[in-house]
């Protein structure tokens, strides 16, 4: 049975600041969504509040996952019910192993007494490592400490393949990387690709859509999807910017500054 | 001004003690000096923390007789663990005050190494041990405490490392309390000639928790020139035992001194570490892991003074505060007047899990001489809601999330420890005290 994730009318603030401002999104397993926009648009607000992040406050609306409320959720059981959220920044951990982390991680899935065997873990882990061109030893290093910024996206990657969410939604997969990692990125994402797996893409960039083909494109402005369409919205966006969208919906006054 | 309290000890008694041990004369007349001097003499003084109503004199019993283990297979399960019975061969056991069991391998023995109770050594290796006994890196008359341990010295031991002998294996000591009726005042002095090189690692285990106890501990540590001390340590001693522990080192010219503590105590404790950097070269590193529960008030200061040049000195603790748990973290950094080149580097971090824990980190440096380095860290806080959020967000429950993140934060130090029974027994320690 295809799984669905409905945004519905999302309203977010951050300390007071409504940053979403009634987002509407539908996405179904197997496809790719990409999300395009200016900075500060509220794209990564619209991630984080769908995980649940502790700093961003939901106002009003409705996060369904095949038909349940997430926001009722806590964070871990958002991800137990089949979200991931592969972060912008994620959080350096001293003193915890990237195996201990994803073993913990693949276990919290399983009932006590039906954990992965830990053959099984590291034939898996491995391969994925492999296939991601990673580094053998980033497995006993401390989870993204002292990484680069291409060795936490691959290691955001490398989770999203171990877990296997139903939904994964990537926040700025792709920046900061030179273009052979943003290939090897590309690569895991597109092994994720299949029936099973839906996938939301948060990005500033068009680059990133020369290696992954979207099944649609929506654009961000002003806390709102404004405009939804297939690949070739990003083609559009690429050559010729935004302003045409904003003088077509008549939009002013665009936000200008840091994401949030 | 001078604090009169009655001792529950009298001059004949540590006389009696002292004569049926069959002490040399030095150690008599130096415990009965000590006993005066234990009634004139103040309390310490940890800055920030106040003692003077805490029990460091009133016990049931000074000195109680235990049962011997007579051999590894006779150890409760909780020691067990502790110990590679099959490859651990230099290994001594004290149960309350009773030397329970002692190995030292053949080969070391041959090397010249001496490794024992300390009030045998005090007999058998009289010299020796008089040659360092809180002279020089603990002094009797510091205050009433180092006073009274000299006074009332019933455990310990003692390792002696000849020139030139390198030691690969760990050397290992185990004090169990499991009578609360015993006082423990331990001393533990290690003497590392030149060139030499070992490691030591112990344990002080309460394995039964209730009653109000003294524990008194002193260890000397003396690293000549070129030699090389890695002490481990792990304090697990009951909630009902106010603990004063003071572990101090020397070091020549070119030494090196390494502590890991590891301290979970559950009762009261003031706890001081104090390395003195005499030797140019030389070099002092304390890292130190604290867990702190209940309503247990608690006062470590670590110390590394510089005397040599070119000397270096680190300091690196971790301290988790629960519950309504008090901890003051001193970190001193001194660099004496002619100490060129001198390097005093710590950090003192303390993670705070409830609203009522109280942690104070207070980094001092005090620098007499001008062509040094130097530099500290200190940060108290609480588990970061971010590091939380990006664990949970896989899966994991908050709770586990939380255990991940402290004990990687507690991780730096429990690695050091270099016996792998004693690492852990840490990490179950500080599993037991983070999780209930």
């Amino acid at each position: 049975m295809a799984s669905t994730l409905v945004i519905k009318d999302l309203h977010v603030e951050i300390e007071g600041k409504e940053i979403l401002k009634g987002v509407n999104l539908e996405l179904d397993s197997g496809k790719i969504h990409v999300i395009m926009g200016p900075n500060g648009t509220g794209k990564s607000t619209l991630a984080s509040a769908i995980m649940g992040h502790p700093k961003f406050e939901v106002t009003k609306g409705e996060v369904l996952l095949n038909g349940e409320n997430v926001l009722e959720m806590e964070v871990d059981e958002r991800a137990l019910a089949g979200l991931f959220l592969a972060m912008q920044y994620p959080s350096e951990i001293t003193g915890v192993t990237n195996a201990d982390f994803l073993r913990s991680a693949i276990n919290a899935r399983r009932e006590e007494g039906q954990e992965i065997s830990l053959m099984k873990f590291i034939k898996e882990l491995d391969k994925n490592m492999d296939f991601l061109e990673m580094d053998q030893n980033m497995a006993q290093r401390y989870l993204n400490e002292g990484f680069s910024g291409g060795e936490k996206k691959r290691n955001e990657i490398l989770q999203l393949m171990m877990i296997r969410p139903e939904f994964g939604i990537l926040d700025e997969i792709d920046s900061g990387l030179d273009i052979d990692a943003l290939k090897v990125v590309s690569k895991g994402i597109n092994k994720m690709r299949g029936e099973d797996f839906g996938c939301l893409i948060i990005t500033h960039y068009q680059r990133l859509l020369n290696y992954i083909e979207p099944d649609h494109v929506h654009v961000m402005m002003q806390g709102r999807v404004v405009k939804s369409g297939g690949p070739e919205l990003a083609k559009r966006l690429e050559s010729e910017g935004y302003e045409w969208i904003k003088q077509e919906l008549g939009i002013e006054d665009e936000t200008v500054g840091q994401e949030a | 001004m001078t604090t009169q309290t009655k001792l529950p000890v009298d001059q004949q008694t540590v006389q009696a003690f002292s004569e049926k041990n069959g002490e040399p004369g030095w150690l008599s007349s130096l415990r009965l000096d000590a006993l005066a001097k234990a009634e004139e003499l103040p309390l310490p003084k940890p800055d920030k923390t106040k003692i003077d109503k805490w029990n460091f004199t009133q016990f049931t019993h000074h000195t109680v007789e235990s049962d011997v283990y007579a051999s590894l297979e006779e150890l409760p399960e909780s020691l067990k663990s502790l110990i590679d019975a099959d490859k651990q061969e230099n290994l001594y056991i004290q149960r309350n005050n009773t030397p329970a069991y002692l190995k030292l391998s053949e080969s070391l023995k041959e090397k010249g190494v001496i490794f024992t109770d300390i009030l045998t050594a005090a007999k058998e290796h009289s010299d020796l041990v008089e040659k360092y006994f809180m002279k020089d890196a603990v002094q009797v008359d510091e205050h009433k405490l180092t006073a009274l341990h000299a006074a009332l010295l019933n455990g310990g031991a003692f390792l002696y490392v000849p020139k030139n002998v390198e030691l690969e294996d760990p050397i290992q000591a185990v004090y169990v309390h499991d009578n609360a009726d015993s006082a423990l005042f331990n001393h533990v002095l290690v003497v590392a000639e030149e060139n030499s090189s070992v490691t030591y690692v112990e344990s002080y285990l309460a394995t039964e928790g209730a009653g109000e106890s003294v524990a008194n501990i002193v260890t000397e540590v003396v690293a000549k020139d070129n030699a090389r001390v890695v002490y481990g340590a792990v304090d697990n001693l009951s909630e009902g035992t106010t603990t004063y522990v003071n572990r101090r080192g020397i070091t020549g010219r070119d030494a090196k001194i390494e502590w890991a503590l590891g301290m979970m105590n559950d009762g009261n404790t003031i706890s001081e570490n104090t390395t003195h950097l005499i030797g140019d070269n030389s070099f002092g590193d304390t890292k130190m892991v604290v867990v702190g529960r209940g309503n247990q008030k608690q006062n470590f200061t670590t110390n590394i003074r510089h005397w040599g040049k070119n000397s270096e000195g680190y300091i690196l603790k971790h301290g988790v505060m629960k519950d309504a748990a008090s901890s003051i973290f001193n970190g001193i950094g001194k660099i004496e007047k002619g100490a060129t080149k001198a390097n005093a580097e710590q950090e003192s971090r303390v993670l705070m899990l409830s609203e009522k824990a109280r942690g104070d980190a207070n980094p001092i440096l005090l620098i007499d001489e001008d062509d040094v380095t130097a530099g500290h860290a200190a940060s108290v806080g609480r588990v970061d809601p971010m590091q939380l959020f990006y664990l949970m967000s896989r899966g994991i429950s908050q709770q586990e999330a939380e255990r991940l993140v402290i004990h990687g934060f507690l991780a730096p130090v429990v690695s050091k420890l270099p016996i792998e029974g004693v690492k852990q027994q840490l990490t179950e320690v500080i599993e037991r005290k983070v999780n209930v």
